[in-house]
């Protein structure tokens, strides 16, 4: 139990054929998709299905993750989570058996990736996204805990972001299962560790704030101050800085009022931001700006309109 | 299943004991009690990961019934807080594979059961890990090498208490710091609920060779020992201090 701990992840060769002890499924290995805290996880192949395979040693934790993915899979009008397949153990050899979970191959890429690519006018959008599945989390009684930049992938198409990796998402009302300081309010000495919605919306900020500082920074002698100055020198979050302040200071009690919130915000900010674009390109002869308010009109557009054909 | 306290000591040192009986021997005496002892190995920086010096970091922890890790400086507080969970549910899980032994035979523990079942059991684990109460003593090396760690150990049990005092069921933290100066080892705060009160009060450096980490646990077990008697006399001054349901 102790070695557990070690943060090393399990070697697989590709190639290797995972059977289950108990439903006896196969699985082919065809490469590492990354390493974690808990373990380590695997594209793999069954019957012409691609999954992700996680695998550890350490049984306790794998089954909890397993119990949050089951009770994400129930909850109606959003997929919260990869959707899970199979659990399983593997007897790799006579004295080492490894627990492992098969879950949906979620192939995307970074936040900061996609929104670099594909321009700021996304940000609100994956804002607006987030928000909403958030709100189905917390309406189902969970608190997503880790939620940050790791955790998150951007499918494309259409553009949406998921969430991977549920380890740290806990019921409302307990300790915080997971986080990562970065993204903890206890570490900002803005609130506590309970679970409560507000608690993501604080880490939903870092996310965000995340892109615009990828190294991102310390806190400094005072922490509050540290934050709403770096949160007011992103040029691009400008839209939505009051909502963003908001939500660091705890001021949300749900989601919904913040998404509310950001709406407002982004509606009602379309066209200074275009005219601000504008004379930024005489002054510069820089980026074509108009087009850019043109992709954020689109964005936003083909957001809304997706409410309205279900 | 019944609510109860678990017990745990949190030893934080930097290198091997040198002084008094052996603290593999003292962690087994505590474990006999049902205070887990859990080991952290404070690493330098130009050290690897696997020095031998620290071997005895894991040896207390696994005679202790503990959990045992050798980090650097720079992960201590997540690391202090992720020692001192995994104990709680393994110690908890520890209960639990009892119970399902007079169930399901002897042979059983998680990892024999088949995977749709270990979801309720583990539940069941999550839910007296939050809501059992939990009393930690921590004991911090403050020998001379130890010096420009303090602060760091410092904050990395503030920010425990943080993390701890999230959850429903209660805690109680004391902290002592050993080699004491004419003692084995000193009391730096008695029992209480909460940590933010060290930030004043965290100890002056002891300086000297000498590290008696054996007879410091023997001390330390002696503490939650003394406690209870304490409560026994208090009872009646300081109503709901101590009270164990709610
Ligand atoms: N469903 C999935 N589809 C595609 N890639 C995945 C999936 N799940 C995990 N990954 C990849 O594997 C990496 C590690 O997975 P995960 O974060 O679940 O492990 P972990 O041990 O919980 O890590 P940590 O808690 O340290 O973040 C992820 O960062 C991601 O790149
Ligand atoms: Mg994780």
């Amino acid at each position: 139990m102790n070695q557990a701990w070690k943060k090393q992840g399990i070697n697989i060769r590709p190639g290797t054929v995972i059977t289950g002890k108990w439903h006896q499924h196969r699985y082919v290995i065809k490469q590492k998709l990354g390493n974690g805290a808990i373990g380590s996880v695997y594209l793999c192949e069954r019957n012409g299905h691609y999954g992700a395979l996680k695998i550890s040693e350490n049984a306790t934790s794998m089954t909890v993750e397993v119990n949050v993915l089951k009770s994400l899979g129930k909850v109606q009008g959003s997929r919260l989570g990869p959707s899970l397949m199979d659990v399983d153990d593997w007897e790799a050899s006579r004295n080492s058996t490894y627990s492992f979970y098969v879950m949906e191959y979620l192939r995307g890429e970074s936040l900061s990736g996609f929104i670099k690519k594909r321009g700021h006018e996304w940000t609100g959008i994956f804002m607006l996204q987030l928000l909403e599945d958030l709100e189905h989390l917390h309406q189902a009684g969970w608190v997503f805990g880790d939620f940050k930049s790791e955790n998150l992938i951007v499918l494309s198409h259409p553009p949406k972001v998921r969430w991977i990796d549920v380890g740290g998402t806990t019921q409302i009302g307990r300790a915080i299962k997971e986080y990562t300081e970065f993204y903890d309010r206890g570490y900002w000495g803005l609130g506590s560790r309970k679970a409560e919605p507000s608690y993501d919306l604080f880490a939903f900020v870092m996310v965000f704030l995340n892109i615009y500082y990828p190294k991102r920074f310390e806190k400094g002698t005072s922490p509050k101050a540290t934050l709403l100055k770096k949160l007011y020198d992103v040029r691009q979050l400008r839209v939505y800085r009051e909502c963003l302040k908001k939500a660091l200071l705890g001021n949300y009690q749900s989601s919904s009022e913040m998404r509310h919130d950001l709406l407002h915000a982004m509606n009602h900010a379309r066209r200074p931001v275009r005219s601000h674009n504008r004379s930024d390109r005489r002054d510069s002869g820089k980026a074509p700006l108009a087009e850019g308010g043109g992709i954020m009109l689109a964005a936003l557009f083909y957001y809304l309109s997706s409410f309205m054909l279900p | 299943m019944k609510k109860g306290t678990l017990k745990q000591i949190l030893l934080i040192t930097d290198g091997c004991s040198n002084k008094g009986e052996d603290p593999a021997v003292t962690a087994a005496l505590a474990k006999q009690q049902g205070i887990t002892v859990n080991v952290i190995g404070i690493l330098d920086d130009d050290q690897t990961e696997d020095p031998e010096g620290l071997q005895e970091v894991e040896d207390i922890a696994l005679s202790g019934g503990g959990v045992s890790q050798l980090v650097y400086k720079q992960a201590l507080s997540q690391t202090v807080q992720t020692v001192t969970k995994q104990a709680m549910t393994q110690t908890l899980q520890g209960f639990v594979n009892q119970e399902l032994k007079q169930i399901l035979g002897p042979e059983q523990s998680l990892e024999e059961v088949e995977p749709e079942k270990r979801g309720e059991i583990m539940e069941v684990v999550e839910d007296m890990g939050e809501t059992c109460d939990l009393e930690v003593l921590v004991l911090t090396d403050t020998s001379a090498s130890m010096h420009d760690k303090l602060p760091t150990v410092k904050e990395a049990l503030i920010d425990l208490s943080v993390s701890l005092n999230a959850r429903i069921g209660r805690n109680r933290f004391c902290i002592f710091s050993f080699p004491g100066k004419r003692k084995d080892m000193e009391k730096v705060l008695d029992w209480s609920p909460k940590l933010d009160s060290i930030s004043t009060i965290f100890p002056k450096l002891t300086s000297g060779g000498i590290t008696p980490t054996g007879p410091a646990i023997r001390e330390a077990v002696y503490q939650f020992g003394k406690k209870g008697l304490l409560k026994n006399l208090r009872d009646e001054d300081e109503p709901g201090v101590e009270e164990a349901g709610y």
